[in-house]
C-alpha cells in the first residue's frame, strides 16, 4: 500500500466517522460540505493532484473518486434513515387515539354538500324505470372478452369489435380481459343467472361505468356511464320495445319530447334500431345541436338476437325480449347543456356546487 | 360512404326533394351524416380572360390584374401567381355568393379597388386544388363571359354522406343504396351497361388462375385485357369519382375504383408482362415471406399477431414463379403495379374469406377500400359482372380494348346463401305488427331475396348472394324480419307499452348506496368522480404490498393502473381545488376499487377466452365510500364526528372506532383508526387522517390536515357483519331519570367505547352512557388515562330513589373494575 492509498483510506474513515456522528437531517445538510462536499478532505486531496503528470493524475483521481462515491452512498443511506426517523418522531408526536375522542363535545357545522351530476342523473333514470316496473342490476367493470364480446355475438377478430375502442387488462391471455366497453355484458350476467335459477322473466335496467380507449375531449371522456335495459318475457315484441322507449322518453325528458326508431346494427340485437328523441334544445324546430334535423340520437336498442339467447341458454321459442342502452352522461349533458364533459372529472367545487 | 344523387339516379328514378330523400335514407338505416351540394352557388361565376398583370407598390404577395369577362376591363386584386396574360380563369363578380355563402364585395387593398375575385377550384368547391387559380385553358376551350357551369359542363349535384352499418356490405355501393331506395319506393332497379368478352383467343391459352387455399378464397377470376393504353379517364368518370371522394389516377385504376364504388366489387389490375406466366395463384403466406406493398412498406407475412386467436394467417396472390404479388384483398405489391407503359392487363376479381382479410388487415395495420369491403363480405357472384362493367368503362377511353374470351373462373369455398323459413305469424310475433303477406313478399323480392310460398302462408326465403349478413335458423329469421321492417319503415310499426305483474324496485344494497350518498351530501360533502385509472406513483403510495393491475394499452402512462383505492384520486382533486384558491373543500366518492386476483381472498372466477371455454380469475371489485375532509379546520376528529353522524343516520347498532397498529396505506399511521362492528368484530373501514406524505406527494400541499373516512360498502351492506338497530321502538319511561357522572382511571388498552358499552349493559336500568371527558396527565399512572361518563339511570315503573341510585353506582364501579378501570 503506497502513501496515497493510505491517505485515501484515512480520509474515508474520517468521513464515515463524521457521518456517524450526525443525528438529524438538518445537521447532515450542514455538515455535508465538510464530510464529502466542497470543503472535504476529498476535495483538497483532489486539488493537490494538480501538480502530478496526467497519467498519474487520472489513475489516482479515479481511486479517490471511487472512495468519495462510496462515502456519498453512505450519506444517502443515512439521509433515508434520518428522514424515516424524523417521520417517526413527527408521527409519534402527532399521535391521536380516535377511540378517545369525545364525540359528544364535537359540533358539526351545517354546510351543504352537492350530489354529483352523473350520480343524480343515474338515480333519476333509475327512478323512471323503477316506476315502469323495472328492477335495477349492477355489473362488474372488468369483464372477460366472453361477456363483453363473444356472448353478445361478437366473436374474436370480428370487424364489429372495431365499433369499440377497448382497454385491455394485463391478465391472462392477450385481449381476454377488458374494461367493459358497454353495459351490455350485464345482459349476459342477468340471463345466465336467471337461467341458472330458473327465474325468468327479466325486467331490469343496469346502469354503470364503462370505458373506451379514446382521447378525452369536450364531448367524450375515456370513462362514461351507460344504462342498459333488458326485458325477457313471453310474447315480447318490437312494439313493446318502441312503446317502452316512448314511455321513458316522455317520463324523463317531458311530455313534448317524442322518440323515433331507425334501423341500425348491433351484433346482439336483431332487428336493431338507433333511437332518437326530439331535440331538447329546439324542441324539433331545428338548431345547431341537432344539425337542423330536430332529432338527437340517444342510444341503441333492438330485439335480443337469437345468437345471444343461444349463448346463455334461453329457449327462443318460449321467450323473446328486447334490450336498449344509452349514455347517462349524455342525458346529463343534454339536460344541463354541459359544454365540456371534462368538467365532470375535474371536481372543481364551483362546478359541483351548482347541483342540488 | 359518399353517394352522389346523379349516380343513384342511373339506377332508380328519384324525383323526391333532397330533404325527403334524406328522411327516407335515414329511415332505411342508411344514415345521412352530411349533404354536400356540388356546383351550387356558381350561377354568377363567369369565364374571364387575363389581359394585364401589374405589381402593387409596397405589396409583394398580391398583384393588380386586369381581366375581361365580356363587359370590358375590370380591375381585380389577386394573390395567386400560377397564371399569365391570355389565360382564362373563373371570375366571381361583386354581388356573387360562392358555395358556402361567401359573398363577394367591392374591396380596397393597398389603395387598389378589387371588383370581384378570381377563384381557385377549391373556392368553387370543384376539387381540393387550391394551388392558385383554376386555369381553364388546361381543361377546356374557354369563351369569355360564359357561365362557368356551362363552360365546364357542370351539372349541379347533391352528395349524401352515408354511414353504412357493419351488417350491410351490400349497401357499401351505389347500386346497393339504389336497391334500398327502389325497394322502399316500389320502383324498378335499372342495370348498368356491361361489356362482353371479345370472341377469339380463350383466356386459358395465355393466362391461368388457381386457388390453393379454398377456405381463404371462395372465387378467383382472372381476365386478360389487351390493347390497353394507360391515360386519363373521360371527364364523366373523373367527376363521378371526385364526387364520391376519390381522385382520378389513370383510366385503368379509375375503372377499377369506379366499379368498386358502383357495384361493391374490388378488382386488382396487374401489368400482365410483370406477372410471371400471366398466372395468379391464391395461397397461404409462408413463414419468412415478405412483400413490399404499394405504400412502399415491407410487410413480414405469416407472423402471428397479438389479437385473440390470431395465428398470423395471411392470404397472398402469387405468380407463376411463386413470387408474392400482393396481400390478397388488401393491397397489391410494387412489383406488378401497372404503369404508363402497360399494354396488357391481368385483372383479378375475387372473393376472399372476410375473417381472414379482417385479421390480416388488423395485424398489418393496413386498411384499404378493398379490405374494407372484403372483410364485410363481397357478393361472391359479382366478380365477372364487375369485370364486364370494368371493361365497359375502360372502353370509353380505350375503344379497341380486347377482353379475352372465357375469363378464368375458379371456385373455392363460398358460403351458401341462407335459406330461412318464415312462418306465417313470425313477422307479427316479432314486430307486434301484422303485415300483409304480399307486402312482405314484395319487399323481400325487391331486395333480391327469392321467396317461395309454402303451406299455410309460410314463406321460404332465400337470401341473395349479396347478403352474407343473413344467417340461418332463428337468427336468420330475425335478419329477414329486420329487412321486412326496414323497407316497411320502423316508424309505421305499432307501439305498445308492456306491463307485467312483477314489481320494480331497488335492492337493499342499492337503497343503502343511495342512502349513504344522501347522508354524505346532507352533511356537507361534495360528490366527486375521480379516475379509475391511476399512475404507478399514486399506486405505490396507496397500496399495501398488493400487485398492480395494469392496462395493456393505456392512453397515457399515468393512467395505466386500476385504482386500489379512491384516496389518491380524491386527494389530487382536493389539491386541484387548493391550487385554484378553493381552500375549504370536502369531497366524497362512491365507487369501485380493484384487487389483483393473486391477492384476493376469493377470486372472481368467470368464463373467458375464445368460446368462453377458459376459466379466468378477474380482479376483485370492491365498492367503497371514501371521503376526504379538507376544510382548514378539519382533522381526524372531524372525520370521527362525521362517521358518528353517518352511522346514526344509517341506523347501525354498534360500530366503534378502534385504534389499530396499521390503519392501511394512505392513512395517517398514528391518527387513524378502524371502524369495527363490536359484536361481529368485522372491520368495515378506516377513519382518521390522510398520511401527510400522500398529501405532499399527491396534492403538493404541506401543513394541512385532511380528514379521512373510507368505508367498505360490501361489508356495510352485510347486515350480519354490521348489525342494524332493532326495528322495535322503545317507549321512554315517564319517571324522571337520575344522572350521575363517573370518572375512571383506565389502562390505554381499554377502549373508551368498550367501557361505555360495559356500563350500559350492566343493568337494564341504565338508559344511556355518554363519554364526556378524557384526561391524560402526569398525576395518573403511566399507561392510563381518565375517562369520564355521564350515565342516565331510569325505570319504566318508578322513580329511582337515592339509595337505589347509590347501589346502582356501586354496581357500575364493580363492572368497570372487571374491565380494569378504577374510580378516580
Ligand atoms: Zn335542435
Amino acid at each position: 500500500m503506497n502513501l496515497n492509498d493510505e491517505l485515501i483510506a484515512t480520509i474515508t474513515a474520517e468521513a464515515l466517522a463524521a457521518l456517524a456522528a450526525v443525528d438529524t437531517i438538518e445537521e447532515l445538510d450542514e455538515r455535508f460540505p465538510s464530510i464529502v462536499g466542497k470543503r472535504s478532505a476529498f476535495a483538497s486531496m483532489q486539488k493537490s493532484f494538480g501538480s502530478l503528470d496526467p497519467e498519474q493524475r487520472r489513475e489516482l483521481g479515479a481511486r479517490l473518486q471511487d472512495a468519495r462515491r462510496a462515502v456519498e452512498a453512505s450519506v444517502e443511506l443515512r439521509r433515508i434513515d434520518l428522514r424515516a426517523a424524523a417521520r417517526t418522531t413527527m408521527l409519534e408526536a402527532d399521535r391521536l387515539d380516535l377511540g378517545d375522542v369525545v364525540v359528544a363535545s364535537q359540533s358539526w357545522a351545517v354546510t351543504l354538500g352537492h350530489a354529483g351530476l352523473v350520480g343524480s342523473t343515474q338515480a333519476e333514470l333509475e327512478d323512471v324505470f323503477v316506476a315502469m316496473g323495472f328492477t335495477v342490476a349492477d355489473g362488474p367493470e372488468v369483464e372477460s372478452d366472453w361477456y363483453n364480446f363473444e356472448a353478445l355475438n361478437i366473436p374474436p377478430a370480428h370487424p364489429a369489435r372495431g365499433m369499440w375502442d377497448t382497454f385491455y387488462v394485463d391478465l391472462g391471455e392477450p385481449e381476454t380481459v377488458v374494461l367493459r366497453t358497454h353495459t351490455s355484458p350485464t345482459q349476459i350476467h342477468l340471463m345466465e343467472s336467471a337461467v341458472a335459477n330458473d327465474s325468468l322473466p327479466i325486467h331490469s335496467v343496469a346502469p354503470g361505468r364503462c370505458y373506451r380507449r379514446d382521447t378525452p375531449d369536450a364531448r367524450h371522456l375515456a370513462a362514461f356511464h351507460q344504462i342498459e335495459g333488458l326485458v325477457v318475457d313471453h310474447h315480447i315484441t318490437f312494439a313493446d320495445l318502441a312503446g317502452t322507449i316512448e314511455t321513458f322518453t316522455r317520463a324523463y325528458f317531458g311530455p313534448d319530447i317524442e322518440s323515433r326508431l331507425r334501423p341500425a346494427f348491433f351484433p346482439f340485437t336483431e332487428p336493431s334500431a338507433e333511437f332518437e328523441i326530439t331535440c331538447t334544445i329546439c324542441h324539433g324546430a331545428g338548431c345547431r345541436t341537432c344539425s337542423n334535423t330536430g332529432w338527437i340520437e340517444l342510444g341503441g336498442c333492438g330485439m335480443i338476437d337469437p345468437a345471444v339467447f343461444e349463448s346463455v341458454g334461453v329457449d327462443p321459442d318460449r321467450w323473446s325480449g328486447f334490450a336498449f342502452g344509452f349514455g347517462i352522461d349524455r342525458c346529463a349533458q343534454m339536460r344541463h347543456e354541459l359544454s365540456d364533459m371534462r368538467a365532470l372529472i375535474e371536481n372543481d367545487v364551483r362546478f359541483l356546487g351548482q347541483f342540488a | 360512404m359518399r353517394a352522389p344523387i346523379s349516380w343513384l339516379r342511373e339506377f332508380v328514378d328519384l324525383p323526391e326533394s333532397v330533404d325527403d330523400l334524406r328522411t327516407v335514407l335515414d329511415d332505411l338505416g342508411l344514415v345521412v351524416e352530411g349533404i354536400e351540394f356540388v356546383g351550387e352557388g356558381l350561377e354568377d361565376v363567369v369565364v374571364a380572360r387575363v389581359d394585364e398583370i401589374h405589381a402593387i407598390k409596397g405589396a409583394d404577395r398580391i398583384r393588380r390584374i386586369v381581366v375581361d369577362a365580356g363587359a370590358g376591363p375590370l380591375e381585380i386584386v389577386c394573390g395567386a401567381w400560377n397564371f399569365e396574360v391570355g389565360n382564362h380563369v373563373p371570375l366571381a363578380p361583386v354581388g356573387a355568393v360562392l358555395p358556402g355563402g361567401f359573398a363577394i364585395e367591392k374591396r380596397s387593398m393597398r389603395g387598389v379597388v378589387s371588383n370581384g375575385m378570381l377563384c381557385s377550384a377549391r373556392e368553387l368547391r370543384l376539387s381540393d386544388d387550391h394551388e392558385g387559380l383554376m386555369v381553364l385553358d388546361d381543361v377546356i376551350t374557354p369563351r369569355i363571359g360564359q357561365p362557368i357551369v356551362e363552360a365546364l359542363g357542370i351539372e349541379p349535384d347533391v352528395v349524401f354522406d352515408l354511414s353504412i352499418e357493419g351488417n350491410r356490405p351490400d349497401a357499401w355501393s351505389i347500386v346497393g343504396v339504389a336497391r334500398d331506395l327502389a325497394a322502399r319506393f316500389g320502383r324498378p332497379l335499372r342495370e348498368p351497361e356491361y361489356a362482353s368478352p371479345t370472341p377469339g383467343t380463350p383466356t386459358a391459352t395465355v393466362a391461368s388462375g388457381e386457388i390453393d387455399a379454398s377456405d381463404l378464397c371462395g372465387r378467383l377470376t382472372v381476365s386478360l385485357l389487351r390493347n390497353v393504353r394507360v391515360g386519363p379517364s373521360p371527364s364523366w368518370v373523373v367527376n363521378r369519382l371526385e364526387r364520391a371522394g376519390m381522385r382520378s389516377i389513370s383510366n385503368v385504376v379509375d375503372a377499377s375504383n369506379f366499379v368498386m364504388l358502383e357495384l361493391g366489387q374490388p378488382t386488382h389490375p396487374y401489368d400482365a408482362e410483370r406477372v410471371n406466366g400471366s398466372t395468379l395463384r391464391v395461397r397461404r403466406a409462408r413463414t419468412g415471406e415478405s412483400l413490399v406493398t404499394l405504400d412502399g412498406v415491407t410487410r413480414t407475412l405469416a407472423k402471428p399477431g397479438r389479437g385473440l386467436g390470431d395465428t398470423g394467417e395471411d392470404c397472398v396472390i402469387v405468380d407463376g414463379a411463386d413470387e408474392v404479388l400482393g396481400l390478397a384483398g388488401i393491397m397489391g405489391g410494387e412489383s406488378s403495379e401497372i404503369g404508363l407503359s402497360t399494354t396488357t392487363v391481368l385483372l383479378e376479381a375475387a372473393y376472399f374469406d372476410p375473417m381472414t382479410i379482417a385479421r390480416s388487415s388488423k395485424r398489418h395495420g393496413l386498411r384499404s377500400e378493398a379490405s374494407h369491403r372484403f372483410e364485410r363480405g363481397v357478393d361472391p357472384e359479382l366478380a365477372l359482372r364487375a369485370v364486364a362493367r370494368f371493361v365497359s368503362i375502360l372502353r370509353a377511353s380505350v375503344p379497341d380494348l380486347e377482353w379475352l374470351d372465357g375469363p378464368i373462373d375458379v371456385r373455392g369455398d363460398v358460403p351458401e346463401p341462407s335459406m330461412v323459413l318464415l312462418r306465417h305469424d313470425d313477422v307479427e310475433r316479432s314486430l307486434g305488427t301484422a303485415l300483409p303477406v304480399d307486402g312482405v313478399v314484395a319487399n323481400l323480392r325487391a331486395l333480391g331475396f327469392a321467396v317461395a310460398l309454402a303451406d299455410a302462408g309460410d314463406l321460404v326465403v332465400t337470401a341473395p348472394s349479396s347478403r352474407p349478413d343473413i344467417r340461418t335458423g332463428a337468427a336468420g329469421r330475425a335478419d329477414v324480419i329486420e329487412e321486412v321492417a326496414r323497407i316497411h319503415g320502423y316508424r309505421r310499426l305499432v307501439r305498445r307499452t308492456p306491463t307485467w305483474p312483477q314489481p320494480g324496485g331497488l335492492t337493499p344494497r342499492q337503497e343503502l348506496r343511495r342512502r349513504i350518498r344522501q347522508v354524505m351530501v346532507d352533511l356537507g360533502v361534495d360528490e366527486a368522480w375521480t379516475p379509475t385509472l391511476g399512475s404507478e406513483t399514486s399506486f405505490a403510495l396507496t397500496h399495501d404490498g398488493s400487485t398492480p393491475i395494469r392496462i395493456t394499452n393505456p392512453l397515457a402512462s399515468d393512467e395505466s393502473i386500476l385504482r386500489p383505492t379512491m384516496l389518491s384520486g380524491l386527494v389530487a382533486a382536493w389539491g386541484r381545488n387548493i391550487e385554484r384558491g378553493l381552500l375549504d373543500v370536502r369531497l366524497g366518492e362512491i365507487g369501485v376499487v380493484f384487487t389483483h386476483p393473486r391477492d384476493a381472498a376469493s377470486a372472481r372466477r368467470t368464463r373467458g377466452g375464445a368460446g368462453g371455454k377458459v376459466d379466468l380469475d378477474l380482479p376483485l371489485e370492491n365498492e367503497r365510500v371514501t371521503v376526504v375532509l379538507g376544510h382548514r379546520s378539519d382533522d381526524a376528529t372531524s372525520a370521527a364526528t362525521l362517521w358518528t353522524l353517518i352511522a346514526n343516520r344509517l341506523g347501525l347498532a354498534d360500530v366503534v372506532i378502534r385504534a389499530v397498529e396499521n390503519p392501511g396505506a394512505g392513512a395517517h399511521p398514528t391518527r387513524s383508526a378502524a371502524l369495527v362492528d363490536r359484536a361481529s368484530g368485522v372491520v368495515l373501514g378506516v377513519v382518521g387522517e390522510v398520511d401527510p406524505q400522500v398529501i405532499d406527494l399527491v396534492a403538493g400541499v404541506q401543513g394541512r390536515r385532511l380528514g379521512l373516512l373510507d368505508i367498505d360498502l360490501d361489508v356495510l351492506a352485510d347486515t350480519q357483519a354490521v348489525r342494524r338497530r332493532s326495528q322495535r321502538v322503545a317507549v321512554p319511561g315517564r319517571y324522571p331519570s337520575a344522572v350521575i357522572d363517573l370518572a375512571f382511571v383506565a389502562p390505554l388498552s381499554l377502549h373508551a367505547a368498550d367501557l361505555g358499552h360495559a356500563l350500559s349493559s350492566a343493568t337494564p336500568l341504565v338508559e344511556s352512557v355518554i363519554l364526556f371527558d378524557v384526561y391524560r396527565g402526569a398525576n395518573l399512572a403511566a399507561g392510563t388515562r381518565s375517562l369520564a361518563y355521564t350515565v342516565r339511570l331510569s325505570s319504566a315503573d318508578r322513580t329511582l330513589g337515592d339509595s337505589e341510585v347509590a347501589t346502582l353506582r356501586d354496581e357500575l364501579i364493580v363492572v368497570a373494575g372487571q374491565h380494569g378501570a378504577t374510580l378516580r
